[in-house]
């Protein structure tokens, strides 16, 4: 990559980006970071955490609702389609407010609700971000995963059953590891969705990136910059995850490859 | 308004003191929003896809930091971006050369929003499915003396078309949910309708519910209605 | 159209915009009962817009109303777009670095609402370890953050989602306007849940010195007419006449010192 030799007409690009951060970086007003500096951590801390916790329990969600889809009971399968069906019809936002207003206004009918183990997490944000963002991702990823189970081809898993393996043994050795490898490539895609997703626990009172630059830019009266920091942020982000990513299919297909 | 005593099919009825008229009125407003951003976004996606295939290698350097900068911007940071940088900027611009202030109102720039975002998708759905046609057939509608405009009309458009269904439906998904991110900035679509409804009869569960299965009707309804395009499009195909 | 191109045209070429002949007002889209809504043509209704028009009349301006975002406001009279903004718009320092203000026109105390029953004092010990929700950049949030630094600060879009979550329970306490508070205890689900726990104790530095009019740094002119205009409608009666219609006490709070 480093050897090849830019085009000019990719230089000019490069130039010209480089003299617009420039404008920008000298041109406008940057005094306010030093002020928000911990705030914006903080925030995008929340974000970072939420992303990473949310599609690892949805994924792991994901591969009983494609399985289930592709081999199990009818009933189950039907169970898991319309739950991948309600999440992927509906609006994520909404199903955020339902959960979070929605189960709110529950509680003051709810007598004894407030004695229960749960009510200390029940009254944070949190965990209804968490939530909310774990069923939405579950409920995407499941629709993918259904489609990796049923593309593994079927003599694969006729062979293992030929060479006298148990079904879990089939599902772990072969069946799972075959079927996320073919889903690994639009990982990379699902995440980058589900960060940009993350900025909607905002509205319930979480405080993650895209909240934090909300108040700065309610308290600085200042239009463009940090909405310009702030998207930059988050390009930077989508662009780590598609590094992540490109490593770890990498990792995966070198891994499977020596066994 | 007392709302507590009010049964639920008269909380839902259609004329106020009920809000079903004020919930169908946010779906009717969300649906114009993402048709209109969504056939707007097929335009650019388009546009983009042409540019990406037979463009010059600087335009198709440009495309890819639109698609890409698109595709990895959350969708809210955009709209606000559009909603509030945008206009302030154009108005700058205008003062500047003396033609006054340009307004956007929110209806425009909810449209404009989901037209972006819908456009850097679009172009990518295309650009697939306008690789996937043999070569050789737009060559020998070129070999025929056909324009590139009929070229295109007669053979390309119809040629691609099944590939690109099954995204471009997804797309239109993805515009009727893109829409509900509008009620953060105040626009009142059916969610923002739905929540308004819920914090002025404090019935939150019923309202949202209620809110889910519109856009569940409108993904359903969809989904049947482009099924039904997939199997026109890929009339005597081998793999219908 | 026409006459937002002729004042935009005449703002440019008179260097100064005291001199145009028509101020344009800015008031928040949304609504803020009772001081500013919307009714369903447009119109805005409400104890600040006649109080504007009052003091227009009195400063001899010719005033043109028009609404933008809460959000855009300060944006728009930096940007030239209105010349004064009557929001409810607290006067801070933090404001101070952005743009002007007139004197005082009105000032309410901010209050706290608790659920019944709460054994509380509004004071930063009884606050701590409290949760307290507050409208995300308002001043009520600056004060929190100042006074009650031992409690859970949560911050919401709306005051209403704040007081929905004091309903739910999950809050001990929000803090806001005396009269936004006042409203929502009058509700029914006020009424079921909270009650009021007295003033805080005052802090000009963030909860401002009162609301002002919000107008372009360096505009002395027309800062001067419109503080004349708000000593007179005081002195003339013309003020206390316009609240009797929508409250039962004086707004304006404590003389200015």
């Amino acid at each position: 990559m480093a050897e090849r030799r830019l085009p000019p007409h990719r230089l000019l690009l490069i130039a010209v980006a480089v003299l617009a951060i420039t404008l920008i970086a000298l041109h406008m007003r940057w005094g306010w970071l030093v002020d928000y500096r911990d705030a914006i951590l903080d925030g995008l801390w929340l974000t970072l955490v939420l992303l990473v916790t949310t599609s690892a329990a949805g994924l792991l969600l994901a591969i009983p609702l494609g399985l289930v889809q592709v081999t199990g009971p009818r009933p189950l399968a039907w169970l898991a389609q319309g739950f991948c069906t309600l999440i992927r019809g509906t609006p994520l936002l909404l199903q955020i407010w339902l959960l979070y207003y929605g189960l709110g206004s529950l509680f003051p009918y709810l007598p004894g609700m407030r004695q229960s183990w749960l009510w200390p997490y029940l009254i944070e944000s949190w965990p209804y971000a968490f939530a909310a963002l774990t069923l939405s991702f579950a409920g995407y990823e499941g629709e993918v995963m259904r489609g990796g189970f049923a593309g593994v081809p079927k003599g694969e898993l006729e062979a293992a059953r030929a060479l006298g393996m148990h079904p879990l043994t089939i599902l772990r050795r072969i069946w799972l590891p075959r079927a996320v490898q073919r889903v690994l490539p639009t990982l990379n895609g699902e995440l980058i969705i589900q960060l940009k997703a993350t900025p909607l626990v905002a509205t319930i009172a979480a405080v993650d990136t895209y909240a934090v630059f909300g108040r700065i830019r309610q308290e600085t009266y200042m239009v463009y910059e940090p909405l310009l920091l702030m998207a930059l942020i988050y390009l930077v982000l989508a662009g780590l995850i598609t590094l992540a990513c490109a490593a770890l299919e990498r990792g995966w297909s070198d891994d499977s490859g020596s066994r | 308004m007392n709302y507590r005593d009010m049964s639920m099919g008269e909380l839902l009825a259609l004329a106020p003191p009920g809000w079903g008229g004020a919930l169908l009125d946010g779906l009717w407003l969300s649906l114009q929003v993402a048709g209109g951003g969504y056939l707007l976004g097929l335009v650019i996606g388009m546009a983009g896809a042409a540019g990406k295939l037979s463009g010059g290698p600087v335009i198709r350097d440009l495309l890819a930091c639109y698609t890409t900068g698109i595709r990895a911007v959350p969708e809210l940071v955009l709209i606000l971006l559009l909603y509030f940088a945008v206009p302030e900027a154009l108005n700058r611009v205008s003062a500047m050369i003396g033609l006054g202030e340009v307004s956007i109102g929110p209806f425009a720039s909810g449209i404009a929003v989901i037209a972006l975002v819908q456009g850097a998708y679009a172009t990518e759905v295309m650009r697939g499915a306008i690789r996937a046609i043999p070569r050789g057939q737009i060559e020998a509608a070129h070999s025929l003396g056909m324009s590139p405009a009929k070229t295109f009309r007669r053979i390309t458009l119809p040629a691609m078309l099944p590939g690109a269904l099954p995204g471009l439906s997804n797309l239109w998904l993805i515009a009727t949910k893109d829409t509900a991110l509008l009620a953060v900035v105040g626009f009142t679509e059916l969610t923002l309708a739905a929540r308004q409804a819920a914090g002025a009869t404090k019935h939150h569960l019923l309202f949202l519910c209620a809110a889910g299965v519109l856009y569940l009707l409108v993904s359903l309804v969809s989904n049947l209605f482009f099924k039904a395009l997939e199997r026109r499009a890929t009339r005597g195909m081998p793999h219908g | 159209m026409k006459r937002v191109l002729t004042a935009t045209l005449t703002t440019l070429c008179l260097a100064s915009v005291a001199q145009a002949d028509v101020t344009r007002v800015g008031f928040a889209t949304e609504p803020y009962p009772p001081f500013a809504t919307p009714d369903a043509g447009g119109e805005l209704h409400g104890w600040e817009v006649d109080i504007t028009r009052a003091i227009c009349e009195a400063a001899g301006l010719e005033c043109e109303l028009v609404t933008t975002s809460w959000d855009g406001l300060i944006p728009a009279l930096t940007g030239d777009k209105i010349d004064v903004i009557a929001a409810s718009l607290s006067i801070t320092d933090k404001r101070r670095e952005t743009i002007a203000f007139s004197d005082k026109y009105y000032q309410t105390p901010a209050a706290l609402a608790v659920a019944k029953g709460t054994e509380m004092e509004a004071t930063r010990e009884g606050l701590a370890g409290k949760s307290l929700g507050v409208q995300s950049a308002s001043i009520h949030q600056a004060y929190a953050q100042a006074h009650y630094p031992e409690a859970t600060l949560r911050q919401y879009q709306t005051q209403d989602e704040a007081n929905q979550d004091l309903f739910a329970g999950r809050l001990d306490a929000t803090l806001a306007d005396r009269l936004i508070i006042e409203q929502f205890l009058e509700s029914r689900e006020g009424q079921l849940c909270c009650e009021m726990k007295g003033a805080v104790i005052q802090d000009p530095e963030t909860l401002g010195e009162g609301i002002g009019f919000g107008i372009r740094q360096g505009d002395d002119a027309l800062r001067e007419r419109l503080n004349a205009a708000i000593a007179e409608v005081r002195a003339d009666g013309t003020y206390d006449e316009i609240t009797a219609r929508y409250f039962d006490f004086d707004i304006y709070g404590e003389p200015d010192t």
